[in-house]
């Protein structure tokens, strides 16, 4: 069993990664990355970094695995609702002076977080005036996301997180229940388009007045983040805005001068002139 | 006598019945702290901690954001993620999957705090009605930290400082008053 890796078997792996199938998770927080490889190798019970090495030099169907296993995936509809309180108070009422509203989610996981957003836009009258651009470096949950099935079981929950966001509608509107699942109605999804992106090696690709990037900085080191936030910069309209995970903060970044807040406690900033 | 370890950060888990000693904890540790507290505490999803509401204004506590920096004060995991620590001394949260149905989970920050603080790592596990924080004192142990219980027979649920203890024998028991009094002699 392995229970700890050392920074040296951290680097040969990432390095390993890197050369061979060019994912770069160098500046990734290495405490975090640390904790998923540990947790990767006792999962697939493999008894050494070595032995890890080894399967990732010669199996690139292990190696999409590992990557599937290690970014981490979890996400929920409406999270933290009074995000989405603050969304529809304090950010829609703004874009809604743009003929065309252009959205970034970067890091969309499995959709939910987009399906949620497409729901306030709806209800704010603005979803036909919106294109949405949703992106993760994860082709499978890309995939997952354009199919738009979730289990029936966390609707309850979405509910309620829906509720405490302040929506007032029938949630139940907004999908179907088939078996013991839910598709997200085609309609709300209609002016969504899912791609892969690599927010450490990819480019800026369009122009965007709100660009969602939650819970995903908290895998990357400071380097990282900066970097990351730079590239949000510039792909930023003056004055569009830029939302983090409630617990990300761009209180330790080089960037945050060319941002001001919006909301503290939501994590929303917007683009200075 | 017993030699007494230089202490990097005190990290405690509380889960059933550990609210009320830890707030009688807190209040009794020496101001200015001499080291950072973490504290690691089983909720309910989407519930306030209740934790700030119960301690008096007398200690500020803070939900670190990710990348704080990590200073002498008193931290409390934030909800939904668990906390670990950065070599550099900074925190860093992580979303993966909860661990003994926790998130924040005992074990990882003390994990965490086992392989960045080494023999300066001090772990404390108080009441509550699993074994999450068994294997982390363990891991404290393991790399020459220290690992303190609330004595089982004090505790309003004995299982996760009785799970520690069967798990390491070198695990000190001690009352809630041991406990603040060894605290307050250390640097
Ligand atoms: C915890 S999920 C966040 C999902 C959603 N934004 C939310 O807050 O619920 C993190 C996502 O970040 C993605 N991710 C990790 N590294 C990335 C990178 N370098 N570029 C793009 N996406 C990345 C992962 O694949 C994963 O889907």
């Amino acid at each position: 069993m392995v229970e700890e890796i050392s920074n040296r078997e951290l680097s040969d792996i990432v390095q390993l990664v890197r050369t061979r199938y060019g994912y770069d998770f160098t500046d990734y927080a290495p405490a975090s990355l640390k904790r998923r490889f540990v947790r990767f190798i006792g999962h697939v019970r493999l008894n050494s970094v070595r032995e890890l090495l080894t399967r990732l030099e010669n199996d690139p169907v292990f190696f999409r695995r590992m990557t599937q296993f290690i970014t981490v995936n979890v996400t929920e509809m409406f999270r933290d609702p009074p995000f989405y309180r603050d969304m529809r108070e304090l950010v829609l009422p703004r874009l809604a002076s743009y003929p065309i509203i252009k959205i970034w989610h970067a890091g969309c996981a499995t959709g939910e977080e987009v399906f949620s957003m497409v729901i306030l836009l709806q209800e704010a009258g603005l979803l036909e005036r919106c294109r949405i651009y949703a992106t993760d470096l994860n082709a499978a949950n890309l995939e997952k996301a354009g199919q738009a099935i979730i289990p029936l079981r966390y609707m309850k929950e979405y509910t309620q997180n829906y509720i405490l966001a302040g929506g007032l509608q029938d949630f139940s509107n907004y999908y179907t229940a088939r078996y013991d699942h839910a598709i997200i109605s085609p309609a709300l999804r209609k002016n969504i388009i899912f791609f892969q992106h690599n927010l450490v090696t990819d480019q800026v690709f369009n122009e965007f007045h709100l660009v969602c990037c939650r819970n995903v900085f908290i895998y990357f080191n400071r380097r990282l983040q900066d970097r990351v936030i730079g590239l949000f910069r510039e792909s930023l309209a003056p004055l569009g805005y830029l939302a983090l995970g409630l617990k990300e903060s761009m209180m330790f970044t080089e960037e945050r001068r060319h941002f001001e807040e919006v909301s503290d406690s939501s994590k929303i900033y917007r683009r200075k002139l | 006598m017993q030699v007494l370890p230089s202490i990097g950060m005190v990290a405690i888990g509380g889960s059933a019945g550990s609210l009320p000693v830890l707030v009688q904890l807190l209040n009794s540790l020496h101001q200015p702290l001499k080291w950072p507290v973490v504290i690691i505490l089983h909720r309910l999803k989407n519930v306030q901690s209740e934790l700030h509401n119960l301690l008096s204004a007398k200690i500020p506590i803070t939900e670190p954001v990710d990348k704080e920096p990590v200073e002498s004060r008193v931290y409390l995991a934030p909800q939904n993620y668990h906390l670990l620590i950065e070599e550099d001394r900074t925190f860093s949260l992580d979303y993966s999957e909860p661990l003994h149905f926790s998130r924040p989970s005992i074990d990882v920050s003390f994990f965490s705090a086992a392989a960045i603080y080494r023999r300066h790592a001090l772990g404390i596990l108080l009441s509550g009605a699993n074994k999450d924080g068994a294997a982390g004192i363990q891991r404290i142990i393991s790399h020459g930290g220290t690992g303190i219980v609330q004595q089982p027979d004090t505790a309003l649920f004995s299982n996760m400082p009785q799970a520690a203890l069967d798990l390491s024998p070198q695990v000190q028991a001690m009352t809630i008053d041991g406990i603040t009094g060894y605290l307050n002699q250390l640097r």
